[in-house]
């Protein structure tokens, strides 16, 4: 069974602007019957202010995309078309206090019905440019589709590379043999042969010391991290400054534990720590280091305890 | 009032006999049975008894025919990957698109290895089609693995008669009758099935418990070698426990093999008439004249099966569903598919799987509840107009593919 959030749970049992919006003059029309999830958002639009007075759903699909539906027209009754468009798929999902990976899409189909509606209202032809295929990275709900186009876009030829592009594999790693399995189809397509990294890509980095390791917490990240030069170090702890008012928000916190070559030793804490989040939380700061770094980097969490650095997973 | 559980065939309740049976085992049988000394064994002549009592229960010609395994999955992984080794100049297998994914994904694995996999169709009732089997029999085949019933729809094949035509033509047969036994009489000895599967937790044993049938002089490569337990053909400490489980399971499921097949199938049939009478727009899946007697698949159209099952959950009932959304995938069950079933319907199919544990009671309180969950889901389909479907629903509704 699905860890739906009470959330979900209520807007499912109890759904709101079910139905058919009266005198609507905006409809649209999503999804996919053959994934079991489509849906119609009808809209009634002030005319004169583009204000969206009224809205209704009819969906057809499971407990949570039946409360996206719900939950979208929530937080658009109100706005203005234009405020309406602002709204992300994530908007959705916050709305509902999150939902599991393999659900995301039901969010990312209540977006685009608005799209959709819009584009009615507006004498506009709204063209789906999101295709979904089967998801392969759990962790960061990452779908076969979007895997297969940036390996094409920029002729990826590594699972590391595909993390680093797409976070795919960034996380448990179960994922790795089917990420193989698209480079190699991918590749064949031009006539490449995938080589397989040997024990694997993340073995590799973590070969020089492992997060087990008992590495003295009080030790100086620059002597740990001989090969580091004070630039990267600065960098590294300018992201890390820049996202902790927000984990600090939530209670939480996060640490710079150690620096060793292309892998960053941080410690989550507060109410971080253990939250269902967490890997996403250390896989979004995880791209902010890649992106301002301009190379690939991994970010393990590791515990504090005594004097030992323990690992808890990466 | 209690929870109904209507999904036997995901997983049944361990019975109180077996768990009573298997209790000594943890803190006073502890031994390992390959030890000399009293503690194990004491615990070899239970796993002896044990084994004759899935003999039994499989109408095997002799004891020693039974191997142990984990799962169904380990015994279809080894029956599979054995006829291979075994026969490394035979290439093919035939198998059916209905299959359970213990063996569809092993095939599909097999296929990207070299070997080529024939997937035998099936029509709008689930029934297999014998003219295209034969005409796959050839040398290059090494071996045909086709379920005895089917998880989702309950519908049984003629594996009996498959087994005598792969036997005739020199082919090795497997059949994944996890589903089957317990449910349905089998003799195996009058057979010329080569390999069987059986899993515990199907037929009231714990989970983590599975056999492998292996018909005497049926050529066998061990999937794990290590030991000499199971006679070398499955290396590995017995799971001393739940093998004792399994045997009391077997026993009791040849004592209730009629009740099985009268009573427990009278509940069903009361089930699937009330629920189809009571609910509008709603059909029996899969060849119900030849069926298991406990399964029950209905499908419900307009609606999506996790949202059903997700409202039957809020009071008290447990069945499955074959829709996308459940599994996680993005097509509905491939079984379900397989029979043409359109994807309107597809998504809203239903199973309810019974055992001897259930009460005609129970089955009053499902035919009470069902009818207003379908109800009160069609009124947020797209595809339902007040009392029924929207006309020419699939063009009433046509969404953007997404």
């Amino acid at each position: 069974m699905w860890d739906y959030s009470e959330k979900v749970k209520e807007h499912f049992y109890n759904p709101k602007n079910a139905g058919a919006a009266e005198n609507a003059n905006a409809t649209g029309e999503v999804g996919s019957l053959s994934c079991g999830d489509a849906l119609r958002l009808t809209l009634k639009v002030d005319p004169d202010t583009e204000i969206i007075l009224d809205a209704g759903f009819q969906t057809f699909g499971c407990g949570s995309a039946i409360a996206s539906s719900s939950a979208l027209t929530e937080i658009i009754k109100g706005m203005t078309l234009d405020q309406a468009l602002e709204v992300s798929n994530q908007d959705i999902a916050d709305f509902l206090d999150g939902l599991p990976p393999e659900k995301m899409h039901c969010s990312v189909m209540g977006r685009e019905a608005l799209q959709a509606a819009v584009a009615d209202y507006r004498g506009e032809v709204w063209s789906d440019d999101h295709e979904e295929g089967a998801l392969i990275c759990k962790c960061f709900a990452i779908d076969e589709v979007m895997i297969e186009d940036t390996i094409r876009a920029n002729s990826l030829t590594t699972v590391e590379e595909v993390t680093n592009y797409t976070k795919a594999g960034g996380g448990c790693s179960a994922c790795h043999e089917g990420i193989e399995n698209v480079l190699t189809r991918v590749m064949a397509e031009s006539g490449q042969a995938f080589v397989a990294g040997g024990v694997g890509s993340a073995i590799a980095a973590k070969s020089k010391a492992t997060p087990v390791a008992a590495t003295p917490a009080a030790a100086a990240p620059v002597e740990a991290a001989p090969k580091t030069d004070i630039k990267r170090i600065s960098t590294i702890m300018r992201v890390l400054e820049a996202v902790r008012p927000r984990l600090q928000a939530d209670g939480g916190d996060c640490e710079l534990m150690d620096i060793d070559g292309n892998t960053i030793y941080v410690n989550l804490t507060g109410a971080c720590m253990g939250c269902q989040m967490a890997s996403m939380t250390l896989g979004g700061i995880q791209q902010q280091l890649i992106e301002e770094l301009g190379e690939f980097v991994r970010l393990v969490q590791v515990e504090k305890k005594a004097d030992k650095l323990v690992g808890i997973g990466g | 009032m209690n929870d109904i559980y209507l999904d036997n065939n995901a997983t049944t309740m361990v019975s109180p006999e077996v768990l009573e049976e298997m209790l000594p085992f943890f803190c006073e049988q502890f031994g390992n049975p390959s030890s000399l000394h009293n503690f194990g064994n004491k615990v070899g002549f239970a796993l002896k008894k044990a084994r004759q009592q899935v003999q039994t229960l499989l109408g095997a010609e002799h004891d020693s025919e039974i191997v142990f395994t984990s799962c169904g999955t380990e015994s279809d992984s080894t029956a599979i990957l054995s006829a291979l080794r075994a026969q490394p100049e035979r290439k093919e297998i035939i198998t059916t698109v209905v299959e359970h994914p213990a063996v569809l994904t092993l095939c599909e694995y097999l296929e990207t290895e070299g070997y080529t996999v024939h997937k035998l169709e099936v029509d709008s009732k689930g029934r297999l089609d014998l003219d295209k089997y034969a005409s796959l029999l050839s040398d290059n085949v090494a071996v045909v693995s086709v379920m005895w019933a089917n998880n989702e729809s309950g519908t049984i094949f003629p594996v009996e008669k498959m087994a005598d035509m792969a036997h005739e033509a020199g082919i090795m047969f497997h059949t994944d009758a996890v589903q089957a036994v317990g449910k349905l009489p089998i003799n195996l000895q009058e057979s010329n099935i080569h390999m069987l599967s059986v899993s515990g937790h199907k037929l009231h044993a714990p989970k983590g418990i599975g056999v492998l049938y292996l018909k005497r002089g049926t050529r066998f490569r061990p999937l794990l070698r290590g030991g000499h337990q199971e006679r070398g053909r499955r290396a590995g400490t017995e799971n001393a426990a739940a093998i004792v489980g399994l045997g009391k399971a077997c026993e009791l499921a040849m004592q209730h093999m009629a009740f099985e097949n009268t009573t427990v199938k009278a509940m069903r049939d009361r089930l699937e008439a009330g629920i189809l009478a009571a609910v509008p727009y709603s059909f029996a899946t899969g060849d119900v004249d030849n069926r298991l007697p406990n399964t029950a698949s209905i499908a419900f159209e307009y609606i999506e099966g996790e949202a059903i099952l997700l409202l039957m959950n809020k009071v008290g009932i447990a069945a499955s569903s074959g829709s996308a959304c459940t599994s996680g995938s993005l097509e509905p069950s491939h079984v379900m598919r397989a029979m043409g079933i359109p994807y309107t319907a597809a998504h809203g199919t239903v199973r309810f799987s019974f055992s001897r544990y259930n009460t005609m009671e129970e089955v009053e309180r499902v035919i009470a509840e069902v009818p207003e969950i379908v109800a009160k889901l069609r009124k947020l389909s797209p595809y339902w107009e007040g009392d029924g479907p929207a006309e020419n629903p699939e063009q009433a509704f046509a969404p953007v593919y997404a």
